[in-house]
């Protein structure tokens, strides 16, 4: 039992950086129809800014804060500079952009910073928390519940932003119909840049919460990059709740499969994140949450 | 007296082809002015061009302001709301969201409450529908949600192409009953319409346009007795 709480609260708090991921993805492919290949890549980026700066001795969360200011930035600038210029493309040359975007990302972090693995602090004591619950102790690690407070912050003030703030709302309108936003004096074009900047904040955040339990290295999110398409697509990348609620199940899922499913173990657990993509698409395609998007002429 | 909107020699591209030949008009403020024409006449077209949604030739000055290097996003900041050709409801925003961001381009930013409590007091089943999304909403009250995001912006210029589009009859005298009480209220109404008999009953001023060019201009009530505005858009 004490196995079984353990590995569920871990399964959340990964599931956490899914669900941050995923929802930066889904707020792209709203707002443009574009499936951000390179999401996790920007994140990977901006976590070795972070630890560039945390070597230069800035304190912990002064660095924090200053990487989601970069990865704002950098999330706007790659919006204004490299998808404009293809946004009326056909939506293959878009994902080939993006795609190219991922390489490169890639391979200039790789070529800054090398392909060695680097130990990345976490913000939270290392020492363990004892819980009693029910008959015996059981042990969960503080970052795994300070990555859950975290990304669950996070989370909540994207939320509230998009909901209750005027200019999350124009950024809303301006994702759904570009050409009636434009018509009540809503710059659309910015709109979508701030979108790519608030993604790029997103994703930081959870390479940054990552990083202490993976070790930086430039391929630090391909993984999280799978696992956030398949909480996306079992969400739907239509509901921005859904694929945040997607994170968190994939997250347990996969921990709890690997934990209990003797042959699947810790090497296959991949295959479990794309097995999941492939069920949802088959038996329900546009997510659990999800709605099929229905054109009317 | 001069014109509140002056337009001359407007042409109009879709890429390489012309939807425009030099269309002219001027129109005075405070009235109703509605253009009638066939279907690919250039009604919508001209609508568009003053939103600066197609590329243009020719001048277009509101207030004498020139309008023609300006942007689509720009124009709401002259006192412009285009209520555009297919309601461009915002499907998944509540009704109060969708008439929020019709005031997101006005100068003042105070005052939501009234403007909510005077849109609801010209369309009440909008207040009942305040917290529902707007696609839910039946196509004739998506038709009074576009006027009410227009009239957010507290303009002075309506551009509203084809109100009466799909819906019933009833449904269409009320919000002509309705547009009536916008225009009196102060806001000039530049209206496009298929049913020109509605629109002669409402109009004070006609341009007919065929062809992307003006042929017919002049008071409503001369026009219907026209024979052949008489014959052509009124059918008897």
């Amino acid at each position: 039992m004490e196995i079984f709480t353990q590995q569920v609260v871990s399964g959340l708090a990964t599931g956490g950086i899914y669900a941050s991921v995923a929802l930066a993805l889904v707020m792209i492919y709203q707002a443009t129809d574009v499936v951000n290949f390179a999401q996790g890549e920007m994140a990977m980026f901006a976590t070795y800014i972070c630890w560039s700066m945390l070597n230069a001795g800035l304190p912990y969360w002064g660095a924090f804060l200053a990487t989601l200011g970069f990865a704002f930035i950098g999330g706007v600038v790659i919006e204004r500079v490299v998808i404009r210029p293809v946004e009326n493309a056909p939506i293959l040359s878009i994902v080939i952009v993006t795609l190219g975007l991922l390489v490169i990302c890639n391979s200039v972090a790789g070529w800054i910073w090398t392909y060695v693995q680097k130990p990345f602090p976490s913000p939270f004591p290392s020492k363990p928390f004892k819980v009693s619950l029910g008959a015996g102790e059981t042990i969960f690690g503080a970052h795994d519940i300070g990555q859950i407070g975290i990304t669950l912050f996070v989370l909540l003030c994207i939320y509230l932003f998009f909901r209750f703030t005027p200019l999350g709302l124009a950024m809303r309108a301006a994702a759904q119909n570009p050409v009636s936003s434009r018509l009540c004096g809503i710059r659309v074009g910015w709109m979508l840049a701030l979108g790519w900047g608030l993604a790029a904040v997103v994703g930081a955040v959870a390479g940054m919460m990552v990083a202490p339990s993976l070790t930086l290295e430039p391929n630090l999110m391909g993984g999280v990059q799978i696992y956030a398409f398949a909480a996306a697509t079992l969400g739907g990348f239509t509901s921005p709740g859904g694929a945040v609620l997607g994170g968190f199940i994939v997250g347990v899922v996969e921990n709890l499969v690997g934990t209990y499913v003797s042959f699947i173990g810790t090497e296959l657990k991949f295959t479990v994140a794309l097995a999941m993509i492939i069920v949802v698409l088959l038996v329900k395609p546009s997510g659990l949450f999800g709605s099929t998007v229905v054109k009317r002429v | 007296m001069s014109a509140l909107l002056e337009v001359h020699g407007l042409e109009a591209f879709y890429g390489r082809t012309k939807a425009l030949h030099g269309v002219s008009f001027s129109m005075a403020a405070g009235g109703i002015t509605t253009i009638l024409g066939a279907n690919g006449a250039g009604k919508t077209t001209t609508l568009r061009a003053i939103s600066r949604m197609v590329r243009t030739a020719g001048t277009i000055s509101f207030e004498g302001q020139p309008l023609e290097a300006r942007v689509t996003e720009d124009i709401v900041q002259f006192g412009i709301a285009h209520a555009p050709e297919g309601r461009g409801t915002f499907v998944h925003l509540t009704v109060e969201e969708n008439l929020k961001v019709g005031a997101w381009g006005r100068r003042e930013r105070g005052g939501l409450e009234a403007d909510f409590e005077r849109v609801f007091g010209y369309f009440p089943v909008l207040r009942e529908r305040r917290r529902q999304m707007a696609g839910t909403l039946s196509g004739g009250e998506q038709q009074m949600l576009c006027v009410a995001r227009a009239l957010m912006l507290r303009p002075r210029l309506l551009l509203l192409d084809e109100p009466s589009l799909g819906l019933a009859p009833l449904v269409v005298r009320e919000i002509f009953r309705i547009l009536r009480t916008v225009n009196q209220a102060g806001v000039t109404i530049l209206l496009v319409e298929q049913n020109a008999a509605l629109a002669l009953d409402l109009a004070d001023h006609v341009f007919l346009l065929e062809t992307g060019r003006v042929v017919l201009e002049g008071p409503s009530d001369v026009l219907r007795r026209d024979d052949a505005i008489r014959r052509a858009y009124l059918g008897y």
